[in-house]
């Protein structure tokens, strides 16, 4: 993260204070700065620690709310777009295959262009059990007009909740926003966390109004009806439409957050680390950019030019920009905690999209996809300067570009 | 210390509810209409007339949802609604999160004073296969909150009707439906007898403040159901027992007398719940007062297609079935506790 700089605030407001927090009680916080009205809880790990904090911050008074426990994550969802339509502001989120039970929920979220904002602590998906990270469950929702983006600390995930909050309330989008924060990495994780004061915050979001989608005895319209073939290409496209002017939009509020609270995240879709004299690059989502850029610092004295980039927005996915920068290097490894069976070249998620992204692009250096970390593995330093040596491989020409499972005994 | 009344309402802060006084008689019925032409249901369709009924009852200011079904596909085709107020589809399991998050909605809005602050009725309705079947575990949910004013009507045509007559939880013993056809080796594909769904409500959830089962073929006495349970505020079920040209097989133009029938043969018997006080209503109060002799279920089932194949051996089973709910259970066609345990087994 490139720190603050540049312009001051424009009007003397309140300060900062900082507290010790994690990533899941840093987006609780975030949930009483933007005051949601409707929030549901279920109980799934590690995602679930969120609700917890909120259920403090609606007992002690400091969140006023309607805070409902549901009784499964597809009433969770539901409920809360139901108090959308009808102008609240809510909050909902899940893990793993809790995010999975409320599949049906999150597909008719965006189409009714409902702007949930919704937290996925990341969690490998059953069978077999594993409390742990994976990223398979936020990429589920990925073709289906979700804003989707991850985080890699507890400050990114508060700033994030209320750029979501934004960016998905803005008229011109209308579209719900998953923050995908890493199970126990971040949730569970406390660190110093500026938390903005509520007059910030007021200056930043503006109310979330519906207008002439506001479902009200005032405005009585029908919504979501039966529109068969005649139609549904038409209201398809105006969804599609919605997310194309995203990026836009999410510009717009990163450049009013950093007005507003002097804090700077440059980039918004992604972040790059000691990338301007790199050789070769790696690619990744999430905490995995702690031990990265350990390794990077380590493989630097070495003196091995090596970079990192972490994408935050994977929807909208920047491909243009993102293929730009990719191209300057010699080669590309990109690290998924997630997997794709069956994809070309075997590869994750991740590694699937840069590849697609690349294609056009002038400059195509080799691409090396990396599966580590699933169920909550450690992606450790070592892992980290084994994956660099494949691009170093890659980049010198001597191994066929494919998909490396790193970390796994054999 | 025992939580008192008051201190409860101090935690739930139940909205106001608008004061729905019972229609008087068909000829005192307002003539506005919030349901109107541009749907598509069949001819004789009893589940349109409860969409039609039910919001002439609930009034102007009111939000529907409406899960997945007949009553969501045949009515809103789009730019054709038949919906006079706001309307909004639910998924096909979620009637009672849609109630529950709307009146959520509506309440943390108002109480934050960024809507007017006015009662507004919400009412989800949902089919069988919707409610009984799929949205079960929501519905109960719901009903359990205290805190939100909402109605779930379930409208009970006896199977999925709209994706082609497939048997649900609802549908009656032997029915004949496109999951359950008579065959060459079982006459009887569907041997799973029928969900009492609004016993099941009413049993199970004591912060539910009114059940009823009704039926259109009762028109006024069905429309004051709604009123009731709009006024009454919490949460609150209704169901409704619709025959269904299409998927039970007869002319349209038997559908109120098929409706009064299920009454008349003591297959549907109409009751209310309300503060959890319990009474039978109208023709089955009769019957179970004796001023109706009740008629046999033959007279319904014979009228049927879905029925056709029914041999003398299987009415009888029916018949057999349907009296042992007025004679043997514990509340009649309510409460399926059989009184012979009592008689049987009396206290040492």
């Amino acid at each position: 993260m490139t720190e603050a700089l540049a312009t001051p605030p424009q009007k003397q407001l309140a300060a900062d204070k900082t507290s010790l927090i994690t990533g899941s009680e840093a987006i609780a916080v975030a949930c009483k700065l933007a005051d949601v009205d409707v929030i549901t809880a279920y109980p799934i790990r590690p995602y679930d620690t969120v609700m917890q904090y909120v259920a403090k911050l609606v007992s002690n008074g400091e969140l006023d709310c309607e805070y409902i426990v549901a009784e499964s994550e597809h009433s969770q969802f539901e409920i809360v777009k139901h108090a959308s339509a009808v102008g609240a502001r809510v909050f909902c989120g899940s893990s793993g295959v809790g995010w999975m039970y409320a599949f049906e929920a999150l597909t008719v979220t965006p189409a009714l262009r409902i702007p949930m904002v919704a937290m996925v602590g990341n969690r490998a998906l059953d069978d077999p059990g594993a409390f742990g990270v994976e990223h398979n469950d936020a990429l589920a929702v990925r073709d289906l007009g979700w804003q989707l983006v991850w985080v890699d600390s507890a400050q990114e995930a508060l700033d994030t909740a209320l750029i979501a909050y934004r960016v998905a309330e803005d008229r011109r989008i209308f579209l719900p926003c998953a923050i995908s924060c890493d199970g126990a990495f971040l949730t569970h994780s406390q660190a110093l966390v500026k938390v903005p004061s509520q007059e910030k915050v007021k200056a930043f979001l503006p109310r979330y109004d519906r207008g002439d989608l506001l479902l009200h005895p005032d405005n009585p319209i029908t919504v979501a009806p039966q529109v068969n073939e005649d139609w549904l290409m038409e209201i398809r496209r105006q969804t599609a439409a919605a997310m194309d002017r995203s990026p836009a939009v999410i510009r717009e509020a990163y450049a009013d957050f950093e007005r507003i609270f002097g804090r700077s995240y440059g980039n918004p879709f992604f972040e790059e680390y000691q990338t301007e004299d790199a050789d070769v690059v790696l690619v990744g989502m999430g905490t995995l950019s702690n031990p990265v850029r350990v390794a990077i610092r380590q493989m630097r004295q070495e003196g091995k030019k090596v970079g990192f980039v972490r994408v935050r927005w994977f929807r909208p996915f920047a491909a243009e920009e993102l293929a730009a920068t990719l191209g300057r290097f010699k080669a590309v490894g990109v690290i998924d905690r997630d997997f794709s069976l069956g994809s070309p070249y075997r590869s994750g998620v991740l590694a699937t999209e840069v590849r697609a992204a690349m294609y056009p692009a002038p400059n195509r250096p080799p691409i090396v996809g990396f599966i580590c970390g699933l169920g909550g593995r450690e992606v450790t330093v070592p892992a980290v300067r084994e994956m660099t040596e494949s691009v170093y491989l890659a980049a010198e020409g001597t191994t066929q570009p494919g998909t490396k499972w790193i970390g796994l005994r054999e | 210390m025992a939580v008192s009344d008051r201190e409860l309402a101090e935690l739930v802060q139940l909205r106001p509810t608008q004061t729905l006084d019972a229609f008087k008689g068909v000829k005192k019925l307002p003539l506005e209409e919030f349901f109107t032409s541009g749907h598509r249901t069949c001819q004789g369709c009893e589940s349109s007339l409860v969409m039609k009924m039910m919001v002439k009852a609930a009034g102007p200011r009111t939000i529907v949802l409406g899960s997945t079904g007949c009553m969501y596909v045949a009515n809103t085709t789009y730019y054709s609604t038949s919906w006079v107020v706001p309307w909004m589809h639910t998924q096909l399991g979620s009637s009672g999160s849609a109630g529950l998050g709307t009146a959520a909605g509506l309440k943390a809005l108002m109480r934050k004073g960024k809507i007017k602050d006015e009662p507004i009725n919400v009412i989800a309705f949902c089919g069988d296969g919707g409610g009984a079947d799929m949205g079960l575990s929501a519905i109960s949910a719901t009903l359990t909150h205290p805190d939100y004013n909402v109605l779930i009507l379930m409208y009970d045509n006896e199977s999925y009707a709209n994706t082609d007559i497939q048997l649900s939880g609802s549908t009656p013993y032997g029915a004949n439906t496109t999951f359950s056809p008579p065959g060459k080796l079982k006459r009887i594909m569907h041997h799973r007898w029928k969900k009492n769904m609004a016993g099941m409500m009413a049993a199970g959830h004591p912060t539910c403040r009114y059940v009823a089962t009704v039926c259109m073929s009762f028109p006024v006495y069905s429309m004051n159901a709604v009123r009731k349970a709009l006024s009454i505020g919490g949460p609150t079920f209704i169901h409704s027992l619709d025959p269904c040209p299409k998927g039970w097989d007869y002319d349209p133009m038997l559908s109120h007398e098929l409706g009064e029938l299920a009454v008349t043969t003591g297959i549907w018997p109409l009751y209310e719940v309300e503060e959890g006080v319990f009474r039978l209503v109208g023709k089955t109060r009769d019957i179970a007062d004796g001023r109706l002799k009740r008629l046999p279920v033959r007279d319904y089932l014979l009228k049927q297609g879905r029925f056709a194949h029914f041999t003398e051996d299987d009415i009888a089973y029916f018949q057999s079935k349907v009296d042992e709910t007025w004679e043997k259970w514990l509340v009649p066609g309510v409460i399926p506790f059989k009184k012979q345990i009592e008689e049987d087994r009396p206290p040492a």
